[in-house]
């Protein structure tokens, strides 16, 4: 494991359920508790400063939810967060002044910026709220030093949103989430919505900015190339629960859990080509029903009775960890 | 030798806008064979949908087909009428878009649907076109299938409506499938399973499919061939090996390269600095010029074509000129 003092964000079983809506008359009909959505159960992580940690699952795995608890755009159902070695979560809905050093970028680089505000005007909005820096003058250097580091011009401050292609729209949201000089950046999908040509742009900046400044990254993303290229560590959900994870290299190369076997072998890969062993049968269950004992039974190749009925606890495997009853039981044998 | 199933000459799309026409898609050529898969693949704005738009004769204004002809099996069909076109799509030619919710009917079952398209297209009594839908299902991999006939869509899970959207598309045993996008919009799990149920289905039935992608990894999948395009221009075709894995074009090189893969590391991407030009800003001689890093000095006058260039053929002018290099080079061995 990590060395704890190293760690600048501490998650410990962070939950988070949604009630379901449904029409009242319905709701009156059914006699019944309403339903929850199990978004986020029982997750707890560690990122170490300056490193990246990639959260990787298909949709609905709960993935984008601990992204959006951890930056407080959500309260947590239960979980303690530890933030630059203090609890954020103490304080009422978790409005801590520390939150200022953990900023976020969306996926979609259109509906993230205001489009009726000029450039300068949102990366300034951080630093006239967080009052960082007093004086137009200074605000205004301030706004062209973030620009620059970006890789846009200063005069670009002057422009709107929509004189932007997606990828400098991508870099804007960046220089407004650094104007607040985080130490911490969640990423939620920065490149899903861009092309592969200026993905890669956005990927190299992400890199640059992390070893200029020492930044760490909580990076979620679908796209298992880019999490190799990216993070240091992964964690690979499944129906709301972390099921492994480890060292980058160890989960992706050498993978224990069937699940995260299954998501490897899906991806179709650019630099091998091959007839692939038979894909994986069904899809990801509805996660207000999740079905008992370990969530992906139904669909795993190892499961046996044991895995319908108890929930496997994650176990050391390596360097990693892996929540598997097939697995811990070849680790033992 | 037989005529390819699809063949497209010289296709010109514009767009009226008020500031004057754009073209979308200009000059483009290519062919597909029976049974063969041709990928064609592009950042947005490169113009790929509206290639397939234009085949299936679903262009609306502002776009335009100004010049060029297509033509299905020896056929011309890019100058007929909007009743026969309509005759034509869904019979001889099957459509699969990105979202699956959009493309089917929510006020009618799948069932229905498979055997109206059937039965307007198909002499069949509705019982042979109910069996037969039920047959297609089971085909695509729907589990229940007899069951499925008379579920609604929104009953049914993201990759299963794709598997319904694939049964429409193959209900009237069409010779060319449009693929646009099929599988954006699922989960890597799910797109596994439909791009495996769309390359046996094309298989058994030497079905020839246009799959129009920005992901190259799905191209890789399942592509025979691979048209390359750029600012509404194929920069390069050529067998799907070739272009994955020696591509000559220089945008086809950078594209592939800056592509994360799990096989590879790098300390930083390899990429191709700034982005696809807007329709009203189309650089002047080769459209990709500004970003090459390879340009030549005839590069921003004189537009090059596609002449052959190793084993693709690339629309280059530094390929054109190593291509007449190796050429000399290879006379001059023989004398």
């Amino acid at each position: 494991m990590l060395d704890r003092g190293a760690d600048i964000l501490c998650i410990q079983g962070l939950t988070k359920r949604f009630a379901v809506r449904r029409p009242w008359v319905m709701q009156a009909l059914s006699r019944q508790p309403r339903p929850m959505v199990h978004a986020v159960e029982d997750v707890s992580l560690a990122i170490g400063r300056g490193t990246t940690f990639a959260l990787v699952g298909e949709s609905g795995c709960g993935k984008s939810t601990i992204a959006r608890c951890i930056a407080g755009i959500l309260t947590p159902t239960a979980g303690t967060m530890t933030f630059m070695a203090a609890d954020i979560m103490a304080r009422t809905g978790g409005r801590d002044p520390r939150r200022r050093h953990l900023q976020m970028i969306f996926q979609d680089p259109y509906a993230s910026l205001n489009p009726r505000w000029r450039v300068g005007r949102i990366i300034a909005e951080p630093i006239v709220t967080h009052r960082l820096i007093s004086g137009r003058s200074r605000i205004e250097a301030r706004i062209a030093e973030l620009l620059t580091l970006v890789g846009l011009a200063p005069q670009d401050a002057r422009k709107y949103p929509h004189q932007f292609s997606g990828g400098q729209r991508q870099r804007i949201s960046i220089a407004r989430a650094l104007a607040s000089e985080p130490d911490f950046l969640i990423c939620d999908e920065p490149t899903s919505a861009l092309d592969v040509s200026v993905q890669a742009q956005i990927l190299n900046l992400m890199r640059r900015l992390q070893a200029k400044l020492g930044l760490s990254y909580l990076l979620i993303s679908h796209n298992l190339a880019v999490v190799a290229h990216m993070a240091d560590r992964v964690g690979v959900m499944y129906l709301g629960r972390l099921v492994e994870w480890g060292a980058a290299q160890d989960v992706l190369e050498r993978p224990q859990h069937p699940y995260t076997r299954m998501l490897l072998d899906a991806v179709p890969d650019v630099g091998t080509r091959r007839e692939r062993p038979q894909p994986f049968k069904g899809e990801v269950p509805s996660s207000i029903n999740p079905p008992s004992g370990c969530a992906f039974h139904p669909r795993c190749p190892l499961a046996e009775a044991r895995c319908a009925r108890e929930r496997p606890h994650p176990v050391a495997v390596g360097a990693g960890w892996v929540a598997c009853h097939a697995v811990e039981k070849s680790v033992l044998s | 030798m037989a005529d390819p199933v699809l063949s497209v000459r010289n296709l010109r799309i514009e767009i009226a806008t008020r500031r004057g026409t754009l073209l979308a898609v200009d000059d483009a050529s290519f062919e597909i064979a029976e049974g063969e898969v041709l990928g064609v693949v592009g950042e947005s704005g490169a113009g790929k949908s509206i290639t397939g738009g234009a085949i299936i004769g679903l262009l609306e204004p502002p776009l335009r087909h100004v010049g060029g002809e297509i033509r299905l099996a020896g056929r011309r069909i890019d100058d007929l009428a909007a009743e026969p076109m309509r005759l034509l799509r869904g019979r001889h030619i099957g459509a699969v878009f990105q979202d699956p919710l959009t493309s089917l009917n929510p006020l009618m079952t799948v069932g229905r649907q498979l055997m109206q398209t059937m039965s307007a297209h198909l002499d069949l009594s509705p019982r042979e076109a109910r069996t037969r839908a039920a047959r297609l299902l089971a085909e695509v991999g729907l589990p229940a299938a007899q069951e499925r006939l008379d579920s609604y869509p929104h009953e049914l899970s993201g990759g299963m409506r794709q598997r319904v959207v694939l049964a429409l598309a193959f209900c009237c045993e069409p010779q060319l499938i449009i693929a646009d996008e099929p599988t954006t919009a699922l989960d890597v799990s799910v797109q596994a399973q439909v791009i495996e149920v769309l390359r046996r289905m094309c298989r058994e039935r030497g079905t020839a499919v246009m799959l129009i992608t920005h992901d190259m990894g799905v191209i890789a999948e399942i592509a025979d061939r691979i048209a390359v395009m750029y600012g509404g221009r194929i920069v390069e075709i050529g067998r799907a090996e070739a272009i994955l894995h020696a591509p000559a074009h220089p945008y086809t090189r950078g594209l592939m390269a800056c592509i994360p893969s799990m096989h590879r590391r790098y300390r930083d991407l390899p990429q191709i600095e700034g982005s696809m030009p807007r329709l009203d800003a189309i650089p002047s001689g080769c459209a990709f010029h500004p970003r090459c890093p390879s340009r030549l000095p005839r590069c921003d006058r004189e537009r090059p074509v596609l002449a052959p260039a190793g084993a693709t053929q690339s629309a280059c002018w530094l390929t054109a000129a190593c291509d007449q290099m190796q050429d000399i080079v290879a006379a001059a061995g023989h004398a």
